[in-house]
């Protein structure tokens, strides 16, 4: 199952998702150690693989530390749901190939601890628990194409 | 339909005669800039794709910035790998301990910005150089890998916002001022995605280094760049600050270019501002929030750590004596060196100042002035987030170097107006 660790706030920023005292690494284990950490201390506790983290608008926000995509997967969440997303975090993660999610409405369907399952090509997002099936916008073609490839540098490498 | 400054620069940079808000495009790079906290990845992920190259080793501006010195053996092993790889590529402008500065108060003063030109860093405050009527923007690791070894990058082009500084500014009130108070009306996502363009009286009026804390706060509201039209005074600071190249191209937006949004300021009626925690929105006068008691004072950093800064605080520090730890960080050598020899640091070891090498240090919490658990501390940098400065319970309140100053005297948030 994957289950929804929900964060009912706007903004929740770069220093929150990975704090800067930890910067001096970008060991995707280490991070992830501290992913969240200054939001939720207990969030990487009761992460397990495959879950998902669900925030308001401006997720992301702030730095431009791809670290903050990094530590997030290197806790094995496997996606992020969101309102809006904050451009410089966005941009990191399809260039990682970590595929986000953005939808107004998912947030409002999804309780902390639901089971979630997500259909990436179709672009809806089915919580299991209460039934609700929300559709979103699947991102758009290049940035599939740039997570389809590996991530940006498998993809440029192939025109290089 | 005419073309804003953003949309010229980056139809030039992909070779195309127009471009539309949303259209993506190819763009070529003339500076990618470098620090310490992304690159080593960058350059890890070169080395482990097979493609450890660079497009062009005299385009490259390489500085540690962040950590430097060293505060710790991890940031000691980061600085190894990015001088490692700097001297493996014989980047030409790669500035060592010593000549290394806060990377967006260096680059401008030491001649890497030109006007029309498309630059990118691996720092969200790389938007900075956008006062130079230029495009800049901030990208992550992987981003900066690609421009690298490549020298281009996709791009959406932002569609673009106005924003009308009518009026002049009363004394004691400063730019970053003028973009908090932008900020606190437009929120931290007002601009997401868009170019903030910045036009009118109160902005021709300011120095390059006061228009560059405006530029320096566009990713604050959310933008992908902020620029500003090229005018005398960007002319009197390029003739003074490039060195080689000293050729480039003007662009203007056309009278018909389209804006997603205007917004017109009347800058004469702003008053000092700070923006309380935990946002850079929060940003309210002085008025509303004078006498809230502080423990440490922040004088520095990429928004706010140029000379001119150094000159406010001076002025109002002078023959006075701090109530609360205060921090002088002057962001470069050059600045550093300037701020002696003009005696500032007479008048900040005075008035019981500590004055730090050039580092980004405390303002990402990182070291050289973190903060402990309930400590609030004025700062005139850029961010207020949870923890930014320290620990998760800590405060930031951000504000003008004056404010700062006015503050650090009395221990608690003050108007700097009755100190001018």
């Amino acid at each position: 199952m994957s289950r929804a660790h929900v964060y009912n706030r706007d903004h929740i920023n770069t220093d929150e998702i990975i704090p800067a005292r930890y910067l001096n690494t970008d060991d995707e284990q280490e991070l992830a150690k501290h992913c969240l950490e200054d939001l939720d201390e207990g969030f990487v506790d009761k992460v397990a693989e495959g879950d998902i983290i669900v925030g308001g608008e401006d997720f992301g926000c702030g730095s431009s530390r791809e670290h903050a995509v990094w530590a997030i997967r290197g806790a094995k969440v496997q996606t992020v749901i969101a309102r809006t997303f904050a451009r410089i975090f966005y941009r990191n993660a399809i260039n990682c190939g970590f595929y986000l999610i953005e939808s107004p409405e998912a947030p409002d369907h999804i309780n902390d601890g639901d089971d979630i399952e997500i259909n990436y090509e179709a672009g809806y997002v089915m919580n299991k628990t209460t039934g609700a099936e929300i559709k979103f916008n699947p991102l758009p073609d290049f940035a599939v194409e740039i997570i389809n490839d590996g991530g940006l540098l498998e993809h440029v490498k192939k025109s290089m | 339909m005419g073309m804003t400054i953003t949309e010229k620069i980056l139809a030039k940079a992909a070779n195309k005669k127009t471009v539309r808000p949303g259209e993506l495009i190819d763009a070529k790079i003339d500076v990618v800039m470098c620090h310490d906290v992304t690159t080593p990845a960058a350059i890890s992920m070169l080395v482990e794709k097979g493609i450890d190259k660079v497009f062009d080793k005299d385009k490259i501006v390489v500085t540690p910035d962040h950590f430097q010195p060293a505060k710790d053996v991890k940031s000691a092993e980061l600085h190894r790998r990015l001088d490692r790889w700097a001297r493996r590529h014989q980047i030409t402008h790669y500035y060592e301990l010593g000549r290394a500065g806060v990377c967006h108060a260096l680059l401008p003063e030491q001649g890497h910005i030109r006007p029309g030109e498309v630059i990118v860093g691996g720092d969200s405050h790389t938007c900075t150089y956008g006062a130079f009527a230029a495009f800049s923007t901030g990208i992550g690791s992987t981003d900066l890998a690609a421009a690298i070894a490549t020298g281009k990058l996709w791009f959406k082009v932002p569609a673009s916002m106005k924003l009308v500084l009518n009026g002049s500014l009363a004394p004691g009130v400063y730019s970053k001022d003028v973009i908090l108070a932008i900020i606190a009306r437009i929120g931290t996502d007002g601009a997401l995605y868009q170019a903030m363009e910045f036009v009118g009286l109160a902005l021709s009026e300011m120095s390059m280094e006061a228009r560059m804390t405006m530029t320096n706060m566009a990713i604050e509201a959310g933008a992908k760049n902020g620029i500003m039209a090229f005018d005398d005074t960007t002319k009197r600071y390029l003739d003074e600050h490039l060195k080689d190249e000293k050729e480039y191209t003007v662009y203007e937006s056309d009278a018909d270019a389209a804006y997603v949004r205007v917004e017109e300021f009347d800058c004469s009626a702003f008053e000092p501002m700070v923006a309380l925690p935990h946002l850079p929105s929060g940003g309210v006068p002085i008025g509303d929030c004078a006498g809230e008691a502080m423990d440490q004072a922040y004088i520095g950093s990429c928004t706010n750590g140029r000379i001119e800064d150094l000159r406010i605080a001076a002025k109002i520090l002078k023959g006075k004596k701090v109530a609360i730890r205060t921090i002088v960080v002057p962001a470069t050598p050059t600045i550093w060196k300037q701020a002696m020899d003009e005696g500032l640091f007479d008048i900040f070891y005075d008035a019981g100042c500590v004055i730090s090498a050039p580092t980004c240090g405390a303002c990402l919490g990182g070291f050289m002035g973190v903060l402990a658990e309930g400590e609030k501390c004025v700062s005139t940098t850029n961010r207020n987030f949870v923890g930014r400065m320290g620990h998760p319970k800590s405060e930031v309140y951000l504000a003008s170097p004056a404010t700062a100053a006015a503050s650090a005297i009395q221990g608690k948030l003050t108007d700097p107006r009755g100190y001018i």
